[in-house]
C-alpha cells in the first residue's frame, strides 16, 4: 500500500452552495486518497459527505454553481478545468436511491446510455455490457426492465452502468440504504471485490460502521463541513470520546472494548478491536 | 387480556398471478407489545401487516383488531385505530406545510382546534421540527421527511403503530429519536409493529419477533431466541448485531457464557459475572 500513488487530492477546499455569508458546506478540506484505497466517509446527515463526493467528478464546481475555493486533483486532472463528461470516465458515481438513476426500458440499454457518449461501436458496446453485468452478478438479465429488479439488483445495475465507463474510482453515497439484507450483502460484496481484485479506489459514505471497519483502510469522519479525524479504522474507532461527542456510532466490538476498559474489566491501552475476528481473539483472553 | 390483533389462519392470494403471499398464518398480539416483523422482500411481511389496516382483505382466515373483524371495515374507519408509517414518506405526505401535515389527521377525526394544536406542539417538540413547520414537506431532507411521516401519525394517537423500516437512511442521532419514539409509544400504552432490518432496533428495542420466509411465519419468539437460531438466521440472510455475533462466537468456543448478549451492556454484564466466578 505504501507504493500506491495519490489519486485524489483535496487542497484547502471550501464550498458554499449560495454565498460565503452562510456556513460553508465544506470547510478547509485537505485529504489525500491513494490508488486502491477503500475509503469510508462517516458523519451525520448534513455533515458534508455528499458535497465532498460531488467534488470528485467535478459536478461541484462545474454544474452546481456556488462559491468554490481550493483545488481538487483527481487522477492528475484539476476538476475545476476538466469537463464533467471527461471526469465521468475516471469517477463512477452510485447514489442512495437507484430509482433516480435508472431511466431506460432494459438493463442493457441502461448501461449503453453512458457508453454512447464514449463513441463505442456496437461490438465493443455489447462486450462491455456483458463484462460489467458479469462483474456485478447480473448476467442473463440484459433484456429485463430495470424497474422489475429488486432493490439490490437495481443498485448493482447502477454500479454496472458506472463501471462501463471504466472508471478508476467508484464513489458510492449510502448505496445500501434502500435495499434489504440480501441486497446489502450483494452491494458490499461487489464493492469489496472491485477494490480487492481490480484495485479500484472506492469511496463510500455509509452509516453501517461495522461493515466499514471490515472493508475500509481509510476512515474519514466529517462534521459540519469539516474533516474532524481521518486514519485507519483502528485509529479512528479508538477515539471513542470524539465520535461519541459528534453523535456517531462506532463498531459495537470497539464500544464494548472501551466499556470494559472504562470499568477496569480489561486492559486494552486505548486500542480496541474493530473487526469481529480480531474481537473474538482479543476478548477470548477473558475466558481462558 | 384481550389481544389487540388476532390473526386466524390467514392466507392471502393476490388475484394477479395467483401468488400466495401469506400462507396460513395465526398469531395474537397483546396491547403494549413491541414487535419486529422481519423477512426478505417478498417474504410476505408487508402483505401481512396491510391486513391490520384494512388495506387488504383475507383470501382465507380472519383478522381482528380490538375484536373487530377487519374485513367488514373500511380503511378510513381503521385509520383512527391503526397508523401506518410508510418506509418512503413520499407515499404518505401530501399537505403544503409540515404544520398542515401534522394537523391533518387529528382534524380529520374531529378533534377540537385546541386539541389539534396541542398535539401538533407535542409532536414538533419530540421530533425537533420547530424550524421546518412552515416549509413544504418536500423542501426538507429525506430522513427528516420520514420523521414528519412518523409525527403525522403520532398526532392521531392510534392504538397500533406500524412503522415500515423507520430507521433506514437515518443517522445515529435520528435513529436514537426513532428508538425513543417507540419507547414513548409503549409508555403511552400503544402497540408497535416495526417492519425492519435494523438489527440493533430488533435486538435492543423489540420484545418479540415474527420471522417470515416464503409467505410463512417460521418463528414467533424473543429476539434472543431468534438471533441464537442459526438455521433461521442464515436461511433468511439476517446477520445479528455484531455484539450478538461476538457473544455467540465466544460462547461456542469457551462455553462460559450462559446467554446470548443482545447489547453491549449485556455483554459487559456477562464479563462482570465471569470475574465473580
Amino acid at each position: 500500500m505504501s507504493e500506491a500513488k495519490p489519486i485524489i487530492e483535496f487542497k484547502d477546499v471550501s464550498f458554499w452552495y449560495k454565498s460565503v455569508d452562510e456556513a460553508p458546506a465544506l470547510k478547509n478540506i485537505n485529504l489525500t486518497i491513494h490508488e486502491g484505497d477503500y475509503v469510508a466517509l462517516l458523519g451525520l446527515n448534513g455533515a458534508g459527505k455528499t458535497t465532498l463526493q460531488l467534488c470528485l467528478n467535478g459536478v461541484i464546481p462545474n454544474s452546481i454553481i456556488g462559491e468554490f475555493q481550493g483545488e481538487v486533483i483527481v487522477d492528475g486532472h484539476d476538476t475545476f478545468d476538466t469537463p464533467v463528461r471527461e471526469m465521468a470516465k475516471i469517477v463512477g458515481m452510485v447514489f442512495d436511491n437507484p430509482e433516480f438513476q435508472l431511466s431506460q426500458m432494459s438493463v442493457g440499454e441502461e448501461i449503453a446510455l453512458g457508453l454512447e457518449s464514449l463513441g463505442y461501436g456496437y461490438e465493443e458496446m455489447v462486450q462491455t455490457i456483458d463484462e460489467v453485468l458479469a462483474i456485478v452478478g447480473l448476467q442473463g438479465l440484459i433484456d429485463r426492465s430495470p424497474f422489475g429488479l429488486s432493490g439490490g439488483q437495481q443498485q448493482r445495475l447502477s454500479i454496472a452502468s458506472a463501471l462501463a465507463m471504466r472508471p478508476k474510482i467508484l464513489v458510492m453515497d449510502e448505496p445500501t440504504s434502500n435495499v434489504d439484507p440480501i441486497g446489502k450483502e450483494e452491494i458490499f460484496h461487489v464493492a469489496y471485490e472491485l477494490n480487492r481484485e481490480r484495485n479500484m479506489t472506492v469511496i463510500m459514505a455509509e452509516h453501517e460502521v461495522e461493515v466499514m471497519a471490515q472493508y475500509a483502510n481509510l476512515v474519514v469522519v466529517m462534521h459540519e463541513g469539516e474533516i474532524v479525524v481521518q486514519g485507519t479504522p483502528e485509529e479512528v474507532f479508538s477515539d471513542v470520546e470524539l465520535l461519541d461527542g459528534l453523535g456517531l456510532r462506532m463498531p459495537q466490538v470497539a464500544a464494548f472494548g472501551y466499556a470494559l476498559e472504562k470499568q477496569n474489566l480489561m486492559k486494552l491501552d486505548g486500542h480496541y478491536p474493530v473487526k469481529l475476528n480480531t474481537a473474538v481473539e482479543t476478548f477470548g483472553r477473558l475466558f481462558k | 387480556m384481550e389481544p389487540i390483533i388476532k390473526v386466524e389462519n390467514l392466507t392471502h392470494i393476490y388475484s394477479t398471478g395467483n401468488v400466495v403471499a401469506v400462507k396460513d398464518v395465526s398469531l395474537e398480539i397483546n396491547p403494549g407489545e413491541i414487535l419486529g416483523v422481519i423477512g426478505q422482500n417478498g417474504s410476505g411481511k408487508t402483505t401481512l401487516v396491510k391486513h391490520f389496516i384494512g388495506l387488504l382483505k383475507p383470501t382465507k382466515g380472519k383478522v381482528y383488531v380490538s375484536g373487530i373483524d377487519v374485513s367488514h371495515q373500511r380503511v378510513q374507519q381503521m385509520a383512527a385505530k391503526v397508523g401506518y408509517v410508510y418506509q418512503n414518506p413520499n407515499h404518505q405526505l401530501f399537505a403544503r406545510t409540515v404544520r398542515d401535515e401534522l394537523a391533518f389527521g387529528p382534524k380529520n377525526i374531529g378533534l377540537s382546534d385546541e386539541e389539534v394544536e396541542e398535539r401538533v406542539v407535542q409532536a414538533v417538540k419530540f421530533f425537533n421540527l420547530e424550524e421546518f413547520l412552515e416549509l413544504h414537506p418536500y423542501r426538507i431532507s429525506f430522513p427528516l421527511r420520514k420523521l414528519v411521516g412518523m409525527a403525522s401519525i403520532y398526532t392521531m394517537r392510534p392504538d397500533v403503530f406500524i412503522l415500515d423500516e423507520p430507521t433506514t437512511g437515518q443517522d445515529n442521532i435520528t435513529t436514537q429519536t426513532v428508538y425513543r419514539l417507540i419507547h414513548k409509544l409503549r409508555d403511552e400504552g400503544a402497540t408497535v409493529l416495526c417492519v425492519a432490518h435494523d438489527m440493533i432496533l430488533l435486538a435492543e428495542v423489540v420484545d418479540r419477533m415474527l420471522v417470515l420466509r416464503d409467505s410463512e411465519l417460521i418463528m414467533d419468539a424473543t429476539p434472543r431466541e431468534v438471533f441464537s437460531n442459526y438455521e433461521v438466521m442464515s436461511s433468511t440472510h439476517l446477520t445479528p448485531p455484531q455484539i450478538t455475533t461476538l457473544s455467540l462466537r465466544l460462547k461456542e468456543r469457551y462455553q462460559l457464557l450462559d446467554q446470548t448478549a443482545l447489547s453491549i451492556d449485556e455483554m459487559v454484564g456477562a464479563v462482570k459475572n465471569l470475574s465473580k466466578q
